[in-house]
């Protein structure tokens, strides 16, 4: 359970206080409800490369690093398809410069051509580090846009595209920025050894006079459904067959998604879950194979990657892969296997909490969801999860035309 | 409402104490010692074990990590798969890794659920059988993964240049090939267990909100654990095989190279290691290093780089490591040399000095933050008769330390002429 107080600001800027007396560290994040799904087809990978800008510099504070490593901090942040988070940790009585820090970046950015220059190089020695450097590192460039056909998760954070990012230009960052780095469009949770007066003091001070931005009205394309299944086969200079499975589900606010997370974790949630022991310890058919779901906020993804083992065919092990699936349509889980997943999730929860960082960023997006109390639910909403349930989201989800399939052979 | 000025920095208060929680040291019947730190706001236990027995113990090569795998595939009561039922069940959660010097078994548990879960943890670490079936699967498994990680650049530089600065017959030189996967038998990875996995090899850490009884449960789980200590190991001498300190790995077509320069240097037990984990703070050990400003954030060259001295319990080593573009390899090496360079000519300017003192000062807070962060802490430390003293004389030292003494440091550890090189990538 995590007790949380919240207010808003005037400019819309909510904020949510956690205390935790337990610990001499604060966390701090910052959610921007921004992420690569609100780009422009022809500008993807803005969020992402925005991201990197954020720490160049803002109006009043020529490096966003230095005074916070100065104050003993530490901060980072990632982007996703639908938001970009921002977060640090701070001996508590040095919180204040947190709140200088992340206020004058929320404020203005001080756009220098140097920064976007050198990001931009940055952000692409990332996309070769982790797309193109590494053996299946372009899976995702495939089975996105393999698909979705509409909706802008057809493309990864880093982009569809690096020229994209290459010919980023310092007016298309500004109007970015201008959009979406709002009061009115971030969530601001403040967890530690804090007072809610100390914090409600803080926000005013430095937030406070930031102006609200425009309203944003998300007007994303919905993807059609599915009617026929697709695929597709590429070879690439890899050492083992791989193979890479996208069923399109519900959305993170849906009533399904729940069950959809307790099925990801009946298949491939630690050694005793059923892709494990069948296809990697019974029956040698991969040397690794996982089951997760995407979690997006628009309609999501379920996923299958798997590695082959060597001499095993792909026809062969697509069939038992399929076969796993379709007893989860066929046979109703017994209650013993679903009270291990919900067991697992209640354990999982449990250890999150040890963390400040961790609770302040499950508050911020929680919050993001409708409710920064949803987080507290979440065991509860987990638990009513049936046996039928089960069976009849895996039966709407698992249908053969629903289902992208990537073969990606070894040359 | 008044208006601020946001060009002046809020006042920064430094952390001018440490409020170190020590472990509670209890010994079993056997003599584990059992090491706990109560101190956790959730109704959870963390429970590690420690066993003298990586990698430079073993004979058989691959030995160390297959039994340390092994363990939870099969013991004398349990199949491999009702461990994993019984573990997953209760929502426990089971993590071994092994390195050079050590295996770890570490055991996360709801405190609910402990008088369920712990008997199968006794099961793992005492009564292990390494079945065939398991065994195989391991093999074919492990070897298809090392391949593939054969295949990064980063994977292949840090396997390559801890040859290059070991020497090929140091313990931790030696590199497994695929055949070794081929090779390993069950006899071998069950000599390993007996030989290493005994009472007088082993210590226990607990961490969490731990239930009054539970001492005496771990007494009567694992007190009458029996076994010697393994005859005492004989290091040979570190003696690089490679002529040339360069060394190039092509890998055609790869767009970037993995760099990786350093060398042997000292472990935690010397006095000079604090006083480098300071200097090399300021080179690449965090954000706002010299390395990261120069290569990443003023040249682009990369996504990143960093570097770190490391502590084994027999030796220690320095490295620097990076990934960049194949055809700013050269230039991004020669910007790691001008920047130790610097470092042996310069004083660090007193700002930046300050800054690194006050950031490394923060790391220590959040170092010893919660029980688990503790415990992790105390691991590091335990296996070289160090206790958590040690983060107050790292904070004292952090304190004391001036430019002069980091100057002198780098000359006397990083002589450009003393570091080995090697790149793996594009050409």
């Amino acid at each position: 359970m995590i007790n949380f107080e919240k207010f808003v600001l005037d400019n819309g800027l909510r904020v949510i206080v956690h205390k935790d007396e337990s610990t001499p560290i604060v966390a701090v994040n910052i959610l921007y409800n921004v992420g690569a799904r609100d780009e422009d087809p022809d500008k993807t990978g803005f969020a992402h490369l925005f991201e990197h800008l954020m720490f160049g510099g803002s109006v009043n504070i020529p490096k966003y690093d230095t005074p916070l490593e100065n104050a003993g901090g530490e901060n980072n942040a990632f982007t996703n398809n639908d938001i970009t988070n921002y977060y640090l940790t701070i001996p508590k009585q040095n919180l204040e410069l947190a709140f200088w820090l992340e206020s004058d970046r929320m404020l203005n950015l001080a756009f220098s051509e140097k920064s976007l220059e050198v990001q931009r190089n940055v952000v692409i020695e990332e996309f070769n580090q982790s797309y193109l450097n590494q053996p299946y590192g372009d899976v995702w460039l495939l089975l996105r846009p393999l698909s979705y056909k509409i909706h802008p998760y057809q493309w990864s954070t880093i982009g569809k595209d690096i020229s994209h990012i290459e010919n980023a230009r310092m007016e298309d960052v500004k109007s970015f920025y201008k959009k979406y780095y709002n009061p009115d469009n971030a969530i601001l949770v403040v967890a530690g050894d804090v007072e809610m007066s100390e914090v409600k003091q803080l926000a005013e001070k430095w937030f406070g006079p930031i102006a609200k931005g425009p309203e944003v009205k998300r007007n994303l394309p919905i993807e059609p459904k599915q009617t026929e299944a697709r695929s597709q086969k590429v070879e690439r200079e890899v050492p083992f067959d791989s193979i890479y499975k996208s069923y399109h589900m519900c959305s993170r606010y849906d009533d399904m998604y729940h069950t959809s997370d307790l099925i990801s974790d009946v298949l491939s949630n630690g050694d005793s879950s059923r892709l494990y022991s069948k296809l990697v310890k019974e029956k040698n058919l991969f040397s690794e194979i996982h089951a997760y779901i995407t979690g997006d906020l628009d309609a999501g993804a379920f996923i299958f990657s798997g590695n082959l083992v060597d001499g095993v065919s792909m026809e062969d092990a697509n069939q038992a892969l399929e076969t796993e699936v379709q007893k989860l349509i066929d046979e109703v889980v017994s209650v013993d296997e679903l009270n291990k997943v919900k067991n697992k999730i209640e354990s999982t929860l449990e250890f999150s909490e040890m963390n400040v960082l961790n609770k302040a960023m499950n508050l911020a997006y929680s919050e993001l969801l409708g409710d920064a109390n949803l987080i507290n639910l979440e065991i509860e909403n987990y638990s009513k999860v049936s046996q039928k349930g089960i069976q009849s989201v895996a039966k709407e989800i698992f249908r053969k035309e629903n289902c992208s399939t990537l073969y990606y052979y070894a040359k | 409402m008044m208006e601020i000025n946001r060009k002046i920095t809020p006042e920064i208060k430094l952390i001018d104490s440490l409020n170190i929680h020590h472990p509670e040291i209890i010994n079993l019947d056997n003599g584990i010692p059992v090491y706990s730190f109560d101190l956790a706001t959730q109704d959870i236990v963390k429970i590690e074990f420690l066993f003298d027995a990586g990698s430079r113990h073993e004979e058989k090569i691959l030995a160390a990590s297959f039994a340390n795998r092994m363990i939870k595939e099969g013991t004398k009561s349990f199949t491999s798969d009702e461990i994993a039922d019984k573990i997953d069940y209760y929502g426990a959660h089971l993590e071994i890794q092994s390195d050079k010097d050590n295996s770890v078994v570490t055991f996360y548990s709801l405190n609910k659920h402990i008088d369920k879960t712990l008997p199968v943890l006794a099961e793992v670490i005492r009564q292990p059988i390494f079945p065939e079936k398991e065994l195989n699967t391991l093999k074919l498994n492990r070897k298809q993964n090392f391949l593939v990680n054969n295949e990064k650049v980063r994977y292949v530089a840090r396997r390559k240049f801890n040859e290059m600065i070991f020497g090929k017959g140091h313990p931790y030189g030696k590199l497994f090939v695929p055949e070794n996967f081929d090779q390993i038998q069950k006899e071998d990875v069950e000599l390993f267990y007996k030989q290493h996995y005994t009472a007088k090899n082993c210590k226990i850490i607990v961490a969490g909100k731990i239930p009054k009884d539970l001492t005496t449960k771990l007494n009567s789980y694992f007190g009458d654990f029996d076994g010697s200590k393994p005859a005492s190991q004989i290091i040979p001498e570190i003696k690089s095989d490679f002529a040339n300190q360069q060394h190039f790995i092509e890998k055609p077509g790869a767009v970037q190279s993995a760099i990786r320069i350093g060398k042997i240097t000292v472990n935690k037990s010397h006095p000079d290691f604090q006083k480098l984990r300071i200097l090399n703070t300021v080179l690449g050990g965090y954000f706002g290093s010299r390395l990261m400003t120069n290569i990443r954030e003023d040249k682009g060259y990369s996504y990143g780089i960093g570097s770190a001295f490391v502590s084994l319990k027999e030796s220690g080593y320095f490295f620097i490591a990076s990934e960049v573009g194949s055809s700013v390899t050269k230039d991004a090496i020669k910007e790691v040399y001008h920047e130790i360079n610097v470092l042996q000519n310069d004083l660090i300017p007193d700002d930046e000095l300050q800054l690194v003192k006050n950031y490394m000062t923060g790391t220590i807070l959040r170092n010893i933050d919660g029980a688990f962060q503790l415990s992790d802490n105390f691991k590091s430390l335990i296996e070289y008769g160090l206790d958590l003293n040690y983060i107050n004389s790292l904070f004292k030292t952090i304190n004391q330390i001036t430019s002069a003494e980091l100057r002198d440091l780098a000359q006397q550890y990083l002589a450009q002429d003393s570091l080995f090189e090697l790149a793996v990538g594009g050409k």
